[in-house]
């Protein structure tokens, strides 16, 4: 549990981050908060010939509302997140969401941007950026470009990042008054790895939801929503949500739960989710 | 045995005793402080590190190994194969002759040519650094055969099943068959025998600190220091000697500070062996320590059994017989020298034991498979025996309307019955089942969480108490390894001397694994000698320097290593009181040692400082009567002769909810009875920790293996450990019954936690899904498992109750 031997540069900007990806290609790999990337690295999973530490860079650790949204920054750890008054206004499903994420150490050194780009598909934050319908900014070798999170995440760990592209920062829509989330997972322990989770974003609507987002994780190769769901959800009717499950789902089964009790427990959330949706006070 | 009533005196009421007083442990300043001394941390000069190349196949022939570019590698110094290694290292086979029948074959150090489990070793690289031996083995080159691998145990016997070892002829080590009095006319006249199959995950004791060890073979003194972190320091060095063709003399086993147990560092490892092969091969000192990684695939694993098991139950609750049929599967080898052969005989001779009841027919199986090695680890068989023994009994109470508590007080051994045998044979001295019984539901206050139950149930929440009454063998004498041939000690020994400022420095066999030994042993001697806590130092862990002995392991440090050291200071006061009465002119008959003087006896009055005392005994000896010879060290041994075992008894109650799949423990209560409480603080945190392990069993911890034998969750973030969040409160109480055969009258209390808590836990759940018609016996107690009981009960139309939401459809 050693990692193989690796060259180590910190980079002082965005600029040179992205210049030393394109530089060598494959044979590098951005290092955040570590808190995937050592393990891997430890593991011999990954043995990267570089590896760019972008934790110098300054400018990526900012929150700050900006016109209609909130710009969290790559670099922003959990409990950063978790503490920011801005976040609990104006992002209240992350501040729903992070306490479920790991540990308090892990926590402190863990970035939304790691765990966006590295887009582990039983991971909360990709779930809450996809029900958020938030957009992700990237730099590359071009410039930079601004990517919609129902078009980031592509695949296993496969995401709209190229090879020599870095994720510089997240843009959140501002929470507002008849806006409505929902948060919850099954996991083994309190800070693993969920089973099943499911993050969901609505609008009020007289006394019914639309706009609904409902993004499921560790449920398939990444985030992904339940568009029959939504609809049925959209149309009032909770039981024709839970049956659309069927058809918006393929999870394939683990060690901790078979396809069949990740199903049950995907309908389990749901009910659970929609109450959090149609109960939230303003 | 204390009861109610108030107990008189004995020779433990010594004036400041510390004997039952929660005393800080001497050793967590330094724990604290950072200055433990793990082998993990031990740097030597010259020192190298050995990694080795690991079997991804669970079963396979060793075709050729190409080592060249290894050889040629940065930093490397060796690189050897098991073939190599056998010049320097022989064979063992882990049998025990009192386990008739038992058969193994030979284990070498490193795989010859053939690799029998996932992560044996075949090839040994010894380099600078740990990282850089890793880089190496990334180069070797071997080129494997697969072969067959014999995965599921319940098939390991089947005539198409590959014989894993031909030469034994079969793939089963052993097998028990036990009757004791009538069972089948026992379960022909019942008025109800119900059955049930039992299943215990495999498991492992993931220690905070893994497996280590540093070998320095000497060539200059010709001797072999083996620093290690083992439970058993004189049997190391017997092994080490056999294997390494040493004298014992030329070995020393060297133990200080280890980061847990459990079990797990009471065998012999093949790593281990081939780390002091290496060493002596190199003649330089090799470390060894096992990565996360390796200790999953590495360390021993323990359970793995299926059982069928039955009960015979009159009408009016009288148990009349249990039968139970085994099935254990323990990898290829038995492990060396105490054999994996113990768990299934555990469990032959503990299942049923806390009742009276006379009629018992077991049969266990042992056999071979292509996995990791399982042997004993805390509680060894007896959550497993526990388990079978109160789910039955549990059943049979369902089966027959009544309270859970009421069978058991009906058919629990009478606190009056002792001394009294088991079926088996198993002799008790004296249990309390009914006193901690009683205790238990005060603690817990049954009525009012059978009233929250009911009342919740209403509303649709499940809930579930569940019991467990057991037995525990502690204190064991010889009977366990030594009258089946293993050079394993089971007397213990202390030394006990005193300096000339008066200050006391104690050697002792019994071994600190950060349990806590070392306070117990130096709360024992200041007690016995009369002197305060702070100036006795206390030493383990060094063959060296310490009295032979057998070490800590079966819940006998205290029990055993703790009554050597009262003995062994006993008799050091004897002889200070005679040096004080030759300095005082006074009858020795007339002083003592209190308060770390020398007192009269009657007034209590100081007659001399010990620190005088010491500067005349070893600065002005001239100034003694002519002829007086001052001793002040002594030492004394002991090991149980009256009973082979001391066994203690328990019984621990589980509260917990289910929903969705999923288990929430909302509290655990324990009474045990370890005989005399030596340091209640330390009792109280091994029965909790000894709970959390059993828990951990009961509901997270499992190495799942695939069908090709390859263990799918070998790393921390797949492999549930139990954690502080999910864990409840765990209330201990105590019943005192001592034992006699010693002064001391302590029993052993580090395993009885893991021992009742998978029980209770089983127990619970089955109580919260009984509306429901669902029964578990299968542990771990996954959502899955739980989730599919539930269903299958829906299918089979079992609830008569309306299914809450949140049950499968
Ligand atoms: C014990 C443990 C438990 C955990 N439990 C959870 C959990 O329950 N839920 C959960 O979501 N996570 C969990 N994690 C993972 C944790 O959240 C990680 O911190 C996170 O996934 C990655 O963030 P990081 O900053 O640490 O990234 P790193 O580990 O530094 O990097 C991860 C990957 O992302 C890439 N990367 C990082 N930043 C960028 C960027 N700005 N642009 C492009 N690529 C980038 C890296 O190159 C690397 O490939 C756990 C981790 C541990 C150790």
């Amino acid at each position: 549990m050693k990692p193989a031997t690796f060259a180590y540069a910190r980079a002082q900007s965005v600029a040179e981050a992205v210049a030393a990806l394109a530089a060598h290609g494959d044979e590098a790999r951005l290092i955040a908060g570590g808190q995937s990337l050592v393990a891997m690295l430890n593991m011999r999973l990954s043995a990267p010939r570089l590896l760019i530490d972008i934790n110098a860079i300054s400018g990526l650790s900012e929150i700050a509302v900006e016109g209609d949204g909130l710009r969290i920054g790559a670099l922003v750890r959990y409990t950063q997140a978790l503490r920011a008054p801005l976040v609990a206004r104006h992002a209240p499903l992350l501040t729903r969401a992070i306490p479920h994420i790991a540990h308090a150490a892990i926590r402190n050194r863990g970035t939304l941007g790691g765990s966006v780009a590295f887009a582990d598909p039983a991971a909360e934050m990709p779930a809450c950026i996809l029900a958020l319908g938030a957009d992700i900014a990237i730099s590359g070798p071009d410039g930079a470009r601004v990517v919609a999170a129902d078009d980031f995440f592509l695949g296993l760990y496969e995401t709209a990042l190229g090879p020599a592209d870095m994720l510089t920062g997240l843009n959140l829509p501002l929470h507002g008054p008849d806006r409505r989330v929902g948060f919850a997972e099954f996991a083994r322990r309190h800070g693993d790895y969920a089973m099943v989770g499911l993050a969901a974003t609505a609008t009020a609507r007289g006394a019914g939801l639309g706009d609904v987002r409902l993004a499921y994780f560790s449920m398939g190769p990444c985030a992904v929503r339940a568009r029959g769901a939504e609809q049925a959800l959209e149309a009032g009717d909770l039981d024709a949500a839970v049956a659309a499950l069927e058809a918006d789902l393929d999870p394939t089964g683990d060690i901790h739960a078979s396809r069949d009790t990740k199903m049950h427990l995907a309908g389990v959330l749901l009910r659970r989710v929609a109450g959090q949706l149609s109960e939230q006070p303003q | 045995m204390t009861r109610d009533v108030p107990s008189p005196l004995t020779a433990l009421d010594r004036p400041n005793s510390y004997i039952g007083r929660a005393v800080p442990r001497p050793n967590l300043a330094r724990l604290t402080e950072g200055r433990g001394e793990y082998v993990s941390d031990l740097v030597l000069p010259r020192m190298v590190h050995v990694v080795y190349v690991r079997s991804p196949h669970a079963h396979a022939r060793i075709r050729a190994i190409d080592a060249a570019e290894a050889k040629r590698a940065k930093g490397v110094v060796a690189v050897v194969t098991g073939r190599e290694l056998a010049e320097v290292c022989t064979p063992w086979v882990g049998v025990l002759t009192h386990m008739v029948g038992l058969k193994s074959a030979p284990q070498h150090a490193m795989a010859v040519d053939r690799a029998c489990w996932q992560g044996e070793a075949v090839v040994a690289i010894v380099a600078r650094t740990r990282a850089l031996a890793e880089d190496a083995a990334e180069l070797v080159e071997i080129d494997y055969e697969p072969l067959p691998a014999v995965t599921d145990m319940m098939t390991a016997l089947d005539p198409q099943t590959p014989v894993i070892h031909p030469a034994l002829g079969d793939n089963l080590a052993f097998e028990r068959n036990f009757t004791g009095g009538d069972p089948a006319a026992a379960f022909a006249a019942a008025d109800h025998v119900i059955e049930a199959d039992f299943g215990f995950g495999r498991h492992t004791g993931v220690t905070l600190e893994p497996r280590a060890m540093v070998a320095d073979f000497n060539a200059g003194t010709g001797r072999l220091t083996a620093y290690l972190g083992t439970q058993a320091p004189h049997m190391m060095q017997n092994i080490l000697s056999i294997h390494l063709g040493m004298s014992e003399q030329q070995i020393r086993v060297v133990c200080k500070d280890v980061g847990g147990s459990f079990g797990i560092k009471v065998h012999v490892y093949a790593d281990e062996m081939a780390t002091a092969a290496l060493s002596k091969l190199l003649k330089r000192p090799v470390k060894f320590v096992a990565d996360r990684l390796e200790s999953f695939l590495t360390d021993i694993h323990a359970r793995d059994h299926r059982l069928k098991g039955r009960i015979a139950v009159k009408a009016d609750g009288t148990i009349t017989a249990f039968e139970i049929d085994d099935v254990t599967g323990i990898g290829p080898y038995s492990v060396y020298p105490r054999t994996s052969a113990v768990e299934a005989n555990q469990v032959v001779n503990l299942t049923g034991g806390p009742y009276a009841c006379p009629n018992y027919k077991a049969r266990a199986r042992v056999v071979f498979q292509n996995k990791t090695v399982t042997c004993q680890y805390r509680a060894v068989g007896h959550p497993i025996a526990t388990a079978v023994t109160e789910g039955l009994v549990d059943l049979a109470a369902r089966r027959i309307g009544m309270d859970p508590v009421e069978i058991r007080r009906k058919n629990l051994i009478r606190d009056d019955a002792y001394p009294c045998a088991s079926a088996t044979g198993l002799k008790f001295e004296a249990l309390s089942h009914h006193a901690a019984l009683d205790k238990l539901l005060a603690m817990m206050d049954y009525p009012k969480l059978r009233a929250e139950q009911a009342a919740l149930r209403t509303k649709g929440i499940h809930r579930g108490i569940g019991f467990a009454s057991f037995i525990e063998i502690t204190n064991p004498g010889a009977a366990f390894y030594g009258v089946g041939g293993a050079r394993i000690s089971s007397q213990d020994g202390a030394v006990v001397r005193m300096d000339a400022t008066g200050a006391v420095t104690v050697q002792t066999s019994a071994t600190e694994q950060g349990q806590g030994t070392e306070a117990v042993i130096a709360q024992v001697v200041a007690t016995a000698l009369g002197v305060p806590l702070d100036i006795v130092r206390v030493i383990s862990g060094d063959t060296d320097q310490t009295p032979y002995g057998g070490g800590t392991w079966a819940s006998r440090a205290a029990g055993i290593g703790g009554e050597a050291a009262w003995q062994a200071g006993k008799a050091l006061r004897a002889n200070v009181v005679a040096v004080a009465g030759a300095i005082l002119q006074a009858d020795p008959d007339s002083l003592d040692v209190r308060g770390g003087a020398v007192v009269d006896a009657a007034s209590g009055r100081e007659r001399l400082s010990l620190a005088e005392l010491g500067r005349i005994v070893y600065f002005r000896p001239d100034t003694l009567p002519p002829g007086f010879q001052a001793e002040l060290m002594a030492v004394r041994h002991y090991v149980p002769r009256g009973y082979p075992f001391a066994f203690t008894n328990g019984i621990q109650a589980s509260y917990l909810e289910v929903e969705d799949g999923f288990v929430k423990l909302l509290g655990h209560w324990v009474v045990e009875d370890c005989g005399t409480i030596l340091n209640p603080q330390l009792v109280d945190e091994q029965v909790r920790g000894g709970v959390v392990q059993g828990l951990g069993g009961a509901l997270f911890e499992q190495c799942v293996y695939d069908a090709e034998g390859q263990m799918q969750n070998a790393s921390m973030a797949d492999y549930l450990v139990p954690m502080a969040c999910e864990m409840p409160d765990i209330q201990v109480g105590h019943i005192v019954s001592p034992t006699a055969d010693s002064e001391l009258g302590a029993k052993g209390a580090g395993e009885a936690g893991t021992a009742g808590a998978p029980a209770a836990v089983m127990n619970a759940i089955n109580d919260a899904l009984a509306p429901f018609g669902a029964t578990l016996t299968e542990m771990p107690f996954t959502p899955d498992r739980i989730l599919s009981a539930l269903k299958q009960a829906r299918q089979r139309g079992g609830a008569d109750v309306a299914a809450p939401a949140g049950t499968p459809a």
